[in-house]
């Protein structure tokens, strides 16, 4: 007789699989949260970075520093240097000269992959997820980066793992199996990582597209689905670039709430954006770009008011030269 | 000839597979499990046609089913390569040779290197490594030799790999011919070993008389490295190769260890060709430079795309036609590579992504089609 008080087991993923409204899910999520050292320490220091390719300078002596659990927004007008900044940070290029410093330690140099296992993880200007495989699946290689098992595990799946009660199979044989010989922690980690992807799509908001293949999501969809497939690799500092690009003011108003809440999993939170209503609507601080270089930073208030900014932004009026 | 594709299309065997209950999936499969055992005594009219052997000119049927089947396993090897991690390896052969070869080589009482060691340390004559021992023996020499020839030229992409690796598959060849005093060069080296076995009739269990016994070896084989590559297919480690398919850098950028995936694509590849290498090799009890001519890297490439890269019915389709159709038409022997060339166009024009193409692979392909059509609109 199956007890129906059991079918909500964590083995049990069809209820988690279920579909969910296109809304984003505020209910708690306890089991997202991530462990992170204490607030307002600095998280990532930008050490008088430059980047030059040939002639051109990308970055010219870039300084500015994330602390724990911020917000910060790096505004700056179209070639300012904004994504480069990010390219230099997660790994994709090298500064020629001032070293990125994560956590104390220089992570300028060190490969992209090794950037993220470290704990950073970020989004793409144009969305660059796997098109060929489902949402779900897409969240899964961001689950990857935090498992264990590797191509032997996967293959001979000899390093079994004791189950806790709540995660032995419904199935009596394999439930005694499972209790005689363990889980091999390959299953484990699949399950495991199956279940949280759920909730991470739950979390952005299109878990009831989760079967679905990425590149047949709408743009707002595939947007989100960046998000939760970045989440995945439990950052502790989250860049996001132009996450707002093309969404329309409600779709803006989702996003900052997004923001907000993925702040409050415990994650830092860079972000690259061009919308100055939502820039100064989440963050707690704004750093200013304008030709590789760094123009203002400070509150989003003193940000709006500086002239440089302005000028940068709208061209200085004839008379002030 | 669209409309026969149509009709075969109609028939949605993929999705009744997939929708058929687990015990009748399971039973299914069992039941083709056992035919492929039962294939060497098949003798029932009509099916009894498939034979190779009904002619006297004829090639003894188990020996084409022992020869389909390890081609079939080094398709399941390349397809780990090729078809999952998207890698073009074109000196597979190489991998294949480097089996057979350990297993002569430390196999063999009469090979140079196991003479050495007998030398070395006084042995009896008639000592050489045993069979059992050969085994892990070729599968390590072929895996460093994976690591070997990945590490440096796994940083390249597309084309110069496949160039690389096409000069890897010929320097094994021509390395094999050359070293005369440890592999007796052109000669080649006889006397190699067959699994042990009890004795029936006064002739070792494997012997060169009955091949089905070859070819139940290499069937099981074949299960076990079908059964190891579905489970790497469905686990992270495809995911990742998949990633890394579809978008290197992003796929970097979200903690996916690029190199190393495909390095270990390289090892599991080379190592699964050196299996297939060992067991022809003991089968023919001689093994020469000849025999792993480059165009058998074409052969194994071909049952890869003919068949479907990345999906593993697929590639033991196109293993099945690439070596039994010549082997079943022999009368036609002369007009083998004529044929197998009109094949292959007409496959490219007709199913470019393979007679059963993975269903990633397929989209992938009708997104690269779009992609260059666009382009060239453009310009």
């Amino acid at each position: 007789m199956p007890d129906p008080s059991k079918s909500e087991t964590v083995l049990d993923t069809t209820a988690a699989d279920a579909p969910t409204t296109v809304a984003p899910d505020t209910s708690d999520h306890d089991a997202l949260t991530i462990d992170v050292g204490p607030e307002g320490e600095t998280l990532l220091e930008i050490d008088h970075v430059t980047l030059r390719f040939g002639g051109v300078v990308a970055l010219n002596d870039v300084h500015f520093s994330i602390k724990r659990g911020e917000i910060l927004g790096l505004i700056g007008p179209n070639g300012a240097g904004k994504t480069t900044c990010f390219n230099v940070m997660t790994g994709v290029y090298t500064p020629t000269s001032g070293e990125v410093r994560f956590s104390g330690k220089v992570i300028s140099g060190t490969k992209p992959h090794k950037i993220n296992q470290l704990g950073i993880a970020r989004t793409f200007q144009n969305i660059r997820l796997f098109p060929e495989m489902s949402a779900l699946e897409n969240v899964m290689v961001g689950c990857d980066a935090r498992h264990k098992t590797s191509v032997m595990g996967a293959l001979f799946r000899a390093y079994r793992v004791r189950p806790a009660e709540h995660q032995l199979p419904q199935n009596p044989l394999r439930r005694s199996l499972a209790k005689v010989f363990g889980v091999s922690r390959h299953t484990m980690e699949e399950r495991g990582g199956r279940i949280k992807s759920m909730e991470l799509l739950k979390f952005v908001g299109i878990a009831d597209r989760a079967h679905e293949l990425s590149r047949n999501l709408p743009y707002g969809y595939q947007r989100r689905l960046e998000i939760a497939r970045a989440l995945a690799t439990e950052p502790e500092l989250l860049c996001l670039d132009e996450p707002a690009a093309g969404f329309n003011p409600a779709e803006k108003e989702d996003l900052m709430d997004l923001i907000r809440r993925i702040r409050d999993l415990g994650h830092t939170v860079l972000v690259i954006e061009h919308d100055m209503k939502l820039v100064l609507g989440v963050t707690d601080r704004i750093v200013v770009l304008e030709f590789g270089q760094k123009i203002a930073e400070g509150s989003p208030e003193e940000v709006a008011r500086n002239p440089k900014v302005i000028a940068a932004y709208l061209g200085e009026p004839d008379d002030a030269a | 000839m669209s409309q026969i594709l149509d009709a075969y299309r109609g028939l949605k065997l993929r999705d009744r597979m997939s929708g058929a209950p687990g015990w009748v999936r399971k039973v299914g499969m069992l039941l083709v499990i056992a035919f492929a055992f039962y294939l060497p005594f098949l003798n029932i009219l009509p099916f009894a046609y498939i034979r190779t052997d009904l002619t006297s000119s004829g090639s003894d049927w188990a020996s084409v089913l022992f020869l389909v089947v390890v081609y079939m396993i080094v398709a399941v090897g390349l397809n780990v390569v090729i078809g999952f991690a998207g890698l073009l390896d074109l000196g597979y052969v190489g991998f294949y040779a480097l089996g057979a070869y350990s297993v002569a080589l430390f196999g063999s009482p009469s090979s140079p290197v196991v003479e050495a060691i007998q030398n070395r340390f006084g042995l009896d004559e008639t000592w050489a490594v045993p069979f059992v021992m050969c085994i892990p023996i070729a599968i390590v020499m072929a895996l460093i030799a994976g690591v070997t020839l990945g590490a440096p030229t796994l940083r390249l992409r597309g084309d110069y790999l496949a160039i690389v690796t096409l000069g890897f598959g010929e320097i094994i060849r021509i390395t094999a011919r050359n070293l005369d005093n440890v592999t007796n060069g052109a000669t080649g080296i006889s006397g190699v070993p067959v699994p042990p076995g009890p004795e029936i009739d006064g002739r070792s269990f494997f012997n060169t008389i009955d091949a089905e016994r070859w070819y139940w070896l290499a069937l099981s084989i074949l299960i076990l490295i079908i059964f190891l590559a579905f489970r790497l297919e469905h686990s992270r480690v495809g995911r990742a190769w998949l990633a890394i398919r579809e978008d290197e850098d992003a796929a970097a950028i979200m903690g996916v260890a690029a190199f190393k995936f495909k390095l270990w694509a390289f090892a599991i590849g080379a190592s699964v060709g050196g299996i297939a290498g060992l067991l022809f090799g003991s089968k023919q009890q001689y093994v020469e430079p000849n025999a792993f001519m480059v165009n058998l890297s074409f052969l194994f490439v071909a049952m890869v795309v003919i068949g479907g890269s990345g999906n593993i019915y697929g590639v033991l389709l196109g293993a099945f036609l690439l070596t039994y159709l010549p082997e079943r038409f022999r009368e036609f022997q002369e007009w083998r590579p004529f044929a197998f060339g009109v094949a292959l166009v007409v496959v490219m024009i007709l199913r470019p992504q393979g007679l059963v193409p993975s269903r990633r692979r397929a989209r992938e392909f009708e997104d690269r089609k779009v992609e260059a059509e666009e382009a060239a609109a453009d310009a």
